[in-house]
């Protein structure tokens, strides 16, 4: 199978959907690029390069540069959604969803179930999450659990190329309102990726590693980072069954469950704030549906309740680091470890 | 207005600081000595310059991600930013902010911001302050022509006008908001005649020369200052750079790129000082180097200087954390 990169992966699902549906559009800021200026005429293709080509194959009605107006856009991808086209709307980084959250948690999320189950929303808003790039406070952070604390938004969070394709298909398939998160550390990784469209399904959960010591789960950029901590801890005889949700909303609140029930054990590792966060959630839920099962307690590992700062070195201690992800496995045995 | 002697020294010596500033950030970066994203300033000198000119450090501005230029015109110490660019202890914003998050409250400069849209609101909120305390000063917003079609500018303005604040809304129109063009963006005819349609007086002001901008800034500072409430004034100029560091500029034809150096403010103004015999080229010669060397200071100053203690980044989540 061609390895591919998830950029590529989540070029080629916008372009399969839009090639086999004429409702599915692509808009937000640059999307394209080059609109109203003097060269070249698809000139970023998104600021990441993610929707590179589409405004050559499908044109600049079905592929829209927008002004800077991220209110109108959310609004009007919703009311599109609600009136028969499926847009893909760009959030370019998702720290911007602050001038555009009544849009979207307001209204595109509440129409169905407001409307008395009769109106359908499809909606996705793709949006990029994450510190590692030195971009400061206002474009690092990742906001998911925001928009899972939403009832009526799907929230898709992919760690990888295969999944990216899959679950992007997924979305844009999907008649909800749905949340697409890439993560801006993953774009340039690598997988086997098929040329054919396919579909992942929402709410199931992937076992990357499996084992019968401790249970990770982790999400997005972080099932990486939790894989290679899994891999050097397999050595020392140390099995962990890492977990990647794929999903947060809806979550497979059976397969986490599933498995702590086996392991007795379980560390979370997330890139959201600590409180009210998603390590804070998966560990509300076990304690309160699989607690018999528990040998020790759970390990959330995530940054500390900051914003994420610009130095290299303080972002590095920000982030969740393989070192803290082995060393909260290694407490949930009861190993002794050393002081941070 | 005939301009002085030593204010048109000041001048000059503001823009050629950016000009320098800038050059340098960008060598620099691509050295790979300074980390996340940058967006240049060049080429928009005589905007910055000629509204800040006319602003004491009572006076409040904010800006955006493009905030160099701002910060400089508005008197922050270029060691000071130079040190925060690259993440280092000293810097403005103790390394905790970067590029696109510079401030200095002691100076009047309320932050670069890196929201599109975020500081017009901001700066009424200033405004709001000094015509409440009864305070003589104004607050000055830079917003670029893509954050003018921002619904937070839109508020702002409205607000302003209903308040009747000592707010100015400056409109860097440099022709693109990151890769599109302001014809396609901007549905108006002219985002001052937007700025118009909220209620208050709106000038067009070529941003290329220096004196048009001063002139059109102090109109505009003058009437806030005695209570005749906001204005805006949408200075058209051009980024000499990219929309960041790395942009390839696609969206740009060559003849454009071309042009852009032609119209180069700084050199503008040099030939027009001293065709006048307003200045002679001495006199401009001496500021080239002064700031060359205040530059160069601090680069060797960031570079000395350590990166934050780790604990750093725990502190100043809250005022007692
Ligand atoms: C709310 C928000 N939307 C989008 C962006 C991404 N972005 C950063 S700068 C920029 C273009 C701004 O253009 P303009 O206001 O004309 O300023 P210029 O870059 O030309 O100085 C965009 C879209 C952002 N930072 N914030």
């Amino acid at each position: 199978m061609p390895r591919k990169t998830y950029r590529q992966a989540i070029n080629e699902a916008l372009d399969s959907e839009m090639a086999r549906d004429e409702n599915v559009i692509v808009m937000g800021e640059d999307v394209a690029g080059g609109a109203g200026g003097s060269g070249e005429d698809d000139a970023y293709g998104g600021v990441l390069g993610v929707t590179k080509g589409l405004v050559g194959k499908y044109g600049r009605t079905r592929v829209i540069d927008t002004p800077i107006t991220e209110s109108a856009i959310m609004g009007a991808a919703a009311g599109a959604a609600s009136t028969g086209l499926r847009p893909v709307a760009e959030l370019m980084f998702v720290d911007f969803v602050g001038v555009c959250f009544d849009q979207i948690f307001n209204q595109a999320a509440k129409f169905r179930y407001m409307f008395g189950g009769k109106a359908r929303t499809p909606l996705v808003i793709r949006s990029m999450i994450g510190a590692g790039m030195s971009a400061a406070a206002q474009h690092s952070q990742a906001l998911h659990p925001i928009f899972t604390h939403i009832p009526g938004l799907k929230v898709v969070m992919p760690s990888n190329a295969y999944d990216a394709k899959g679950l992007l298909i997924q979305a844009i398939r999907d008649d909800d309102p749905v949340i697409f998160l890439e993560h801006k550390a993953l774009y340039d990784t690598q997988a086997e990726v098929p040329d054919e469209p396919y579909t992942i399904p929402f709410g199931e959960a992937e076992f990357v590693t499996e084992g019968d010591d401790v249970t990770v789960v982790a999400f997005s950029a972080m099932v990486p980072r939790a894989k290679a901590v899994a891999d050097e801890l397999d050595k020392d005889g140390i099995e962990v069954e890492l977990i990647d949700p794929r999903t947060t909303s809806p979550l497979d609140e059976e397969a986490i469950l599933e498995s702590v029930e086996r392991t007795g054990r379980l560390v979370i590792v997330d890139e959201s704030s600590p409180r009210c966060g998603m390590a804070a959630d998966i560990a509300a839920l076990v304690a309160s549906k699989g607690f018999a099962h528990l040998k020790a307690p759970v390990a959330m590992v995530t940054p500390p309740h900051t914003p994420v700062p610009f130095a290299p070195n303080l972002e590095a201690a920000y982030l969740p680091s393989t070192d803290r992800i082995a060393a909260a496995v290694r407490a949930t045995l009861g190993e002794a470890v050393p002081a941070e | 207005m005939q301009l002085d002697r030593p204010t048109l020294i000041e001048a000059y010596r503001r823009m050629r600081l950016i000009r320098d500033f800038e050059d340098n950030v960008q060598a620099q970066f691509e050295q790979g000595r300074i980390p996340g994203f940058v967006h240049l300033y060049a080429g928009q000198e005589a905007s910055a310059v000629g509204v800040c000119l006319h602003l004491s450090d009572e006076d409040y501005i904010g800006s955006t991600h493009r905030g160099h230029g701002h910060c400089i015109a508005k008197g922050c110490d270029v060691t000071g930013m130079m040190k925060e660019i690259f993440g280092r202890e000293g810097g403005l914003c103790r390394g905790k902010g970067g590029s696109m998050h510079i401030a200095d409250l002691d100076k009047g400069m309320l932050g670069a911001n890196a929201i599109v849209g975020g500081n017009p609101p901001l700066v009424v909120g200033a405004a709001l302050t000094l015509k409440t305390k009864g305070l003589p000063h104004v607050a000055v917003s830079f917003t670029g022509d893509g954050g003018s079609n921002q619904g937070t500018t839109f508020e702002a303005m409205n607000l302003a006008v209903v308040l009747g604040l000592p707010a100015i809304f400056v409109f860097e129109n440099n022709g693109y908001g990151e890769g599109t063009g302001v014809d396609y963006a901007v549905g108006a005819d002219s985002i001052a005649g937007r700025a118009a349609g909220f209620g208050m007086p709106a000038t067009t002001v070529d941003g290329r020369d220096f004196f048009a901008v001063f002139e059109a800034a102090r109109e505009a500072i003058e009437r806030a200052r005695t209570g005749g409430g906001p204005s805006a004034i949408e200075v058209t100029c051009m980024r000499q750079h990219g929309h960041f560091i790395g942009d390839a500029q696609a969206y740009r034809s060559k003849e454009e790129l071309e042009r852009v150096r032609a119209d180069d403010p700084l050199r503008l103004f040099r030939e027009r000082v001293t065709s006048e015999g307003r200045l002679e080229p001495a006199d401009l010669d001496a500021v080239d180097r002064e700031c060359a060397e205040a530059i160069a200071a601090a680069i060797d100053a960031a570079e000395a200087a350590p990166v934050p203690a780790e604990d750093e980044l725990l502190t100043d989540v809250y005022v007692s954390y």
